[in-house]
């Protein structure tokens, strides 16, 4: 890393370079891109765009179809479906997006540790960490969800805790090669502490690697919360959630209607440009040294 | 280990026991996970309205007045007998479960019989193709199968195959007193949700096995003694792929095991899938143990076959010198 920052022109700001990639990117990187930014930005502004509140009822015809006024139609409850779609895009990219973090603060702590650390901290951590990952996701999260209780705030712990032992993994295992290079014995010999070690000399160095792995585990966390939503465990009503959304609307595809769809479109497509984005990143953070 | 001499059967002795030891620690997982907390477990379940006796007597029902230690191995031990006791309903949690883990291991068995075969075939034609149309068309497809929930394949299908094209029934109720034929009618879109997940898990890996073989320098002096690409890839690099692919394709069947739990809610399928979601909304805790102690065996056991399959198949390991 240190080798390309000094090999490339020192007046170049990371902005710029940036930028550069940007306009590099190949076309599925930046369809994913302008995926995100739309989602994005539909999540951030919900309450702006939504033509109706998210709990509003606005018809007193349960699933009414497509209209003017209702561009989507209505939902079981009469409540407009576009407004609950945006509103939705809020509700599923945040509490997956929170959930990823706190994810990878769990498993980037302890997986640093276990590596700076080493012997018997490192056994029973790993041990720990390798019965946990012996039990199907899924199946954990239903048992675990069963046991404390259906709540936003239990779903984003539990399945935090659980997919954070990937990320244990991935940051022992990329903290690993890191400890043993010879600038952070050096460190170790000045007699600067563990704390500053991990910040100044680990983390920097396996930060690449933890950000371009967040999108995939960031897909595999939205798409486990829609699918536990989607199974009536996730999400509680009446919150809008993508995944409820499809479950609430299923009857209508009996009757042809694609608007059950439309969520779970939804779904698929920012997974599939999360995807996109995240194997671009990838690519460049793995293949950035052979540039030159 | 010094009564082994053959140094295969005693890795695969050391993976077996480290199997076994996994599924112990699993078992104590799950029976931890619902008695560490008991108390609030209780009150959790009855309402903070509970008196003390109602308390009392869901402790005494649930065993949970007993010492841990005795629990555990009294709940273990008749787990292997088949034995999960009773469920909240007071049925026992053996026939509730018992039809239903039949139900979904033939959801799975029909699925894993046509994924197999498909999957190794795909592969291949990726790997003879790769890069051209074929390859980039399956890799574009596969990718797009993966990242999307298996809720939004399955309701597609259902949208054309049953609603729009009446081809095939769109709930797959099943009795055992139907014909044969009559059940695979009704399980097809089932089978196919699952196909479209695990062939494209299972394709994408078949494929990196094979390319991976052909990166090697016999493969080259192959292609350079002019052998067609097709035999190059049956006669030279398939063998030596063959153990990775195995382990990967029973990896990949552990898909299977996420799939089969929402495939079986969006199409109704009385399967175990879908015993323990409604065991998990109904909070039915002897229910969901026997469940996720199921999925986790199968689980376990499809990574202990796949660790088997690429220790036989290592031709170091087979050939010692």
């Amino acid at each position: 890393m240190t080798n390309t920052a000094t090999r490339s022109a020192p007046s170049q700001t990371a902005l710029a370079r940036g930028l550069r990639a940007v306009r590099q990117a190949p076309p599925t990187a930046i369809f994913g891109m302008v995926v995100l930014f739309a989602y994005v930005f539909t999540a951030i502004f919900a309450p702006f765009i939504a033509p109706y509140g998210e709990f509003q009822v606005v018809s007193s015809v349960p699933y009414a179809p497509w209209d003017e006024v209702n561009l989507l139609g209505t939902d079981q409850l009469g409540r407009d479906f576009l407004s609950r779609m945006i509103f939705g895009a809020r509700n599923s990219i945040g509490i997956a997006f929170v959930t990823t973090l706190l994810a990878f603060a769990i498993g980037g702590f302890f997986g640093i540790m276990a590596a700076a650390l080493r012997g018997v901290a490192d056994q029973v951590l790993s041990r720990f960490v390798d019965s946990v990952m012996s039990i199907p996701d899924l199946i954990f999260t239903l048992m675990l969800l069963a046991i404390f209780g259906t709540s936003v705030l239990n779903l984003i712990l539990i399945i935090a805790i659980l997919d954070s032992t990937r990320i244990f993994r991935i940051s022992r295992a990329a903290a690993m090669n890191v400890v043993t290079l010879d600038f952070v014995e050096a460190a170790a010999a000045r007699g600067e502490g563990l704390v500053w070690r991990i910040v100044h000399e680990i983390l920097p160095n396996i930060l690449p690697i933890l950000i371009s792995e967040f999108g995939m585990r960031f897909c595999f966390v939205f798409l486990s919360i829609a699918a536990l939503s989607f199974l009536g465990i996730g999400l509680q009503p009446p919150m809008a959630e993508w995944g409820s959304m499809v479950r609430d609307n299923a009857t209508l595809i009996n009757m042809g209607d694609i608007t059950p769809l439309i969520p779970a479109g939804a779904i698929a497509l920012l997974t599939i440009g999360v995807n996109f984005v995240a194997d671009w990143l990838l690519n460049m953070s793995s293949g950035l040294s052979d540039e030159a | 280990m010094g009564l082994v001499s053959n140094p295969i059967a005693k890795m695969i002795l050391q993976r077996i026991g480290l199997g076994l030891l996994s599924l112990v620690i699993v078992s104590l997982v799950i029976f931890l996970a619902v008695n560490l907390l008991p108390g609030s477990f209780a009150s959790a379940v009855l309402g903070r309205s509970a008196t003390p006796d109602a308390v009392a007597a869901f402790q005494h029902q649930l065993g949970l007045d007993r010492p841990m230690v005795d629990r555990y191995f009294t709940w273990l031990s008749s787990a292997l007998q088949g034995d999960f006791g009773n469920s909240f309903s007071k049925r026992p949690v053996g026939t509730i479960i018992g039809p239903r883990l039949l139900s979904t291991l033939r959801l799975a068995g029909i699925t894993a019989a046509i994924a197999v075969p498909l999957a190794i075939l795909l592969g291949i034609v990726c790997a003879r193709y790769r890069n051209r149309l074929p390859d980039r068309f399956l890799s574009a497809v596969t990718l797009a199968a993966i990242s999307v929930p298996e809720f939004f394949i399955a309701y597609v299908l259902m949208l054309f195959l049953a609603t729009r094209l009446h081809i095939f029934p769109s709930l797959s109720s099943i009795r055992s007193s139907m014909h044969f034929d009559e059940q695979l009618y009704r399980m097809a879109l089932p089978i196919m949700t699952l196909l479209f997940v695990v062939l494209a898990h299972m394709m994408r890996n078949t494929r990196a096995a094979i390319l991976n073989v052909m990166s090697r320098p016999f493969i080259e002096m192959a292609q350079l003694k002019g052998e067609p690409e097709m035999r190059v890839i049956m006669r030279h690099a398939l063998p030596n792929a063959i153990g990775s692919i195995a382990s990967v394709v029973a990896i990949n069947l552990a898909y299977l095991i996420a799939g089969v739990v929402v495939v079986e809610v969006v199409f109704v399928y009385p399967g175990i899938g879908q015993t323990m979601v409604d065991a998990v909304r109904n909070r039915d805790v002897p229910v969901i143990q026997a469940c996720a102690l199921i999925f986790s065996t199968a689980y376990i056991l499809l990574n202990l076959l796949a660790d088997i399959i690429s220790i036989v198949s290592n031709p170091r390991l087979l050939h010692p010198r």
